[in-house]
């Protein structure tokens, strides 16, 4: 599904990611996990084409295509989604009517029929009722007066509705509280198939106990410092990641 | 004989000894003694400069050193079919035609209102004697800091009259259509509408003014709207002239106990144009929307002198101003707010955002408050800012493309402010006014 191969991205000269390497295949949910500043966003961000990045070297390959060579609608169009960590907010403009533009788009794309405004309706309210969410959320403008809480939701239900091949989500599990978190988890764990890949970032172990991985992966400066099964990551809730990033040093030294 | 007005050689005043001898000049006492005084105040105050506060941003010295003729009936052809295309589709109303500042009754054209609803021309009011006429005319648009006002009562020639009288509701809208046609050499023309509602009464009023040609021309406008106790009366802009116009227009309105207005402008067209608006909230509970929408190109200047007046308790104002900037165009926003000393319980909000299109484009905005009492509430916010590219991107990464995300913002911030019109059809011809300027602008940039 995902393929990252040697990824070196720098941001105002400063490389960020240093060598990233991974592969995701169809059906796996993966988590990236890692300390502040070790590059997680970054891979979020230049994986949905914020152009504000520069690659330098490497390559992303997304279902056998030249993922960096596509515009960011493009790679939406094929099926890639970003749950953004600050989801923005866009005074003036319905969510729902984001929801059916960016959906019908990606129709259009496909060389499929864009959605009837009824059927629409009909797919956003069974969505929203997975989501628990009211449907006032739908009319008011994208994000703007949502509460933390909310905004993360509102992120799940877009991918819920758009139905990617391989959502990324970005530290949607920050600043949630037990309730939330478990909805959120449920608006994923209801989406997981054997067709469907999922690249879980998180700053906590918390989140990977409503959404279980097949593979824990941490990122320290810029690279995949190690990789394990669900059970890495409570080594590291134990642990904390300091030993990790002890080994990455020992391994660059030797 | 064409009558020619200039600053220099003492030409207004001159200009003014000619008009007093011509038809449109009435022969009624009190409109001379009215108009005397408009021009002895214009003579006094001459036009505004920067060095006056109000004025600080715009410069009208095009318009001060221009020699400009008053427009007359005869010059120009305006045909029906020049009509239709200025007329608001799907919009059931009362359209009084105006050719240069000079009402048309074969161009106009009626539906059937409310009987003693009185809708016609200034012309014919004063014709006619109308008493409630010399009761209002001149009585709120003040002339003591307003040269533009001064000007305009000196020389109004025409312009819409609606008198709605107590317990009625004006069921279709009137349309004031106003066309310049020019000529060769630049035209002045003073329109001057007057609208009254008595109490409990409801109507719509929409100001439109337009250029056939491409001459250039200025409209100096002066609206005085009087609202009846428990009165909702809702008054529409719209400015689309042609790039060599200068309009100039004032909206003074004059709110009873628990009236509501609702005041909406869409300015479009112009090379220089101020819009003056002015409610004063006289009575006990009134409520003001002052909501309004200016798009600027190419080298327009556009300025919006707001002046919300609270003069009384427990009254409510919003201002909401919006403003696109493209090229090396100018804006102003200034509001300015005014609670007076036994206005408590006065609850004035104000914003106004603006988003600049070009590097080259310049807005200045000035929140202002005078408060005089000590139990208000007044908020002011102003932004000014480019493009959201984080909000473009958002859209982008859901398939929407580049340049769809970009119409998508730019119209949901145009909406901001039309959404807030509640007459259908004039709301869609202003979308679609401003759907057309969004394309112009592609076009223009695809050409490079």
């Amino acid at each position: 599904m995902l393929e990252i191969k040697n990824l070196h991205v720098s941001v105002d000269d400063q490389e960020i990611l240093k060598g990233l390497s991974l592969t995701i295949n169809k059906g796996e949910v993966h988590s990236i996990m890692g300390p502040n500043g070790s590059g997680k966003s970054t891979l979020a961000q230049v994986l949905a084409g914020r152009d504000a990045y520069e690659v330098t070297e490497g390559e992303v390959l997304f279902q056998g295509k030249d993922l960096l060579d596509l515009a960011p609608e493009e790679r939406a169009c094929e099926g890639l989604f970003l749950a953004f960590q600050y989801p923005v907010e866009i005074p003036g403009v319905a969510n729902n009517y984001l929801l059916r533009e960016a959906l019908n788009s990606i129709r259009k794309y496909r060389g499929e029929e864009p959605l009837k405004h009824i059927e629409f309706t009909k797919l956003a309210n069974e969505k929203m009722n997975i989501l628990n969410m009211g449907d006032n959320l739908l009319k008011r403008a994208v994000n703007e007066g949502f509460s933390g809480g909310e905004k993360k939701r509102n992120e799940i239900f877009q991918m819920q509705i758009l139905e990617p091949k391989m959502a990324i989500l970005d530290e949607t599990d920050s600043g949630l509280d037990i309730d939330a978190l478990k909805i959120v988890a449920e608006g994923v764990n209801s989406l997981r198939s054997p067709d469907r890949s999922f690249l879980v970032i998180t700053h906590y172990q918390r989140l990977l106990n409503y959404i279980v991985p097949d593979y824990v992966h941490v990122l320290v400066e810029g690279k995949i410092a190690k990789s394990g099964g669900k059970d890495l990551a409570l080594e590291l809730e134990d642990k904390g990641y300091g030993w990790v990033e002890e080994e990455a040093r020992e391994a660059v030294n030797n | 004989m064409p009558i020619t007005l200039s600053t220099k050689d003492n030409g207004y005043l001159q200009g003014y000894g000619k008009f007093k001898d011509s038809d449109g000049f009435g022969k009624s006492a009190w409109l001379t003694s009215l108009r005397d005084k408009g021009l002895e105040r214009f003579a006094e105050l001459g036009f505004p400069t920067q060095q006056n506060e109000d004025w600080r941003f715009t410069n009208i010295t095009p318009i001060a050193r221009t020699d400009f003729t008053l427009a007359e009936k005869s010059n120009g052809t305006v045909d029906s079919g020049t009509v239709q295309n200025y007329s608001i589709p799907g919009l059931d109303c009362t359209r009084l035609v105006f050719i240069n500042g000079i009402y048309s009754q074969e161009l106009s054209s009626f539906t059937t209102h409310p009987e003693n609803v009185k809708v016609l021309s200034l012309s014919e009011a004063i014709g006619n004697n109308e008493e409630i006429i010399e009761e209002h005319l001149g009585r709120y648009a003040g002339i003591e800091n307003e040269a533009f006002t001064a000007l305009n009562t000196a020389f109004m020639t025409d312009g819409g009259v609606i008198v709605i009288p107590g317990n009625t509701a004006l069921d279709t809208p009137v349309h004031l259509l106003y066309i310049s046609t020019g000529s060769d050499s630049p035209t002045l023309t003073n329109p001057r509408n007057l609208i009254i509602a008595g109490d409990n009464c409801q109507g719509a009023v929409i100001e439109h003014y337009i250029s056939a040609g491409d001459s250039v021309h200025l409209s100096n406008a002066v609206t005085e709207l009087v609202v009846g106790e428990n009165s909702t009366i809702s008054h529409y802009m719209i400015e689309n002239e042609g790039r060599k116009s200068f309009n100039i227009s004032t909206l003074r309105v004059q709110q009873s106990r628990h009236s509501n207005i609702r005041s909406h402008s869409v300015l479009l067209g112009g090379a220089l144009v101020r819009n003056n608006v002015h409610p004063v909230l006289a009575g006990e509970g009134c409520d003001s929307l002052i909501n309004g929408l200016f798009m600027s190109t190419a080298r327009q200047h556009m300025d919006n002198f707001m002046r919300v007046e609270h003069a009384s308790p427990h009254c409510d104002s919003t201002q909401f101003y919006n403003g696109v900037l493209d090229g090396r165009s100018r804006g102003v926003f200034h509001g300015r707010i005014i609670v007076h000393k036994d206005a408590q319980k006065t609850d004035a909000k104000q914003t106004n955002r603006n988003l600049l299109l070009s590097d080259t484009a310049q807005i200045d905005t000035k929140p202002q408050l005078e408060i005089y009492a000590d139990d208000v509430k007044c908020t002011h916010g102003a932004t000014i800012g480019q493009m959201d590219e984080n909000a473009v991107f958002y859209l982008r990464s859901r398939g929407i493309g580049a340049e769809a995300a970009r119409d998508i913002i730019l119209n949901a911030f145009t909406n901001e402010t039309l959404q807030s019109m509640t007459i259908e059809p004039v709301r869609e011809y202003c979308h679609a006014l401003v759907t057309d300027w969004f394309l112009k602008r592609k076009e223009a940039l695809s050409q490079g």
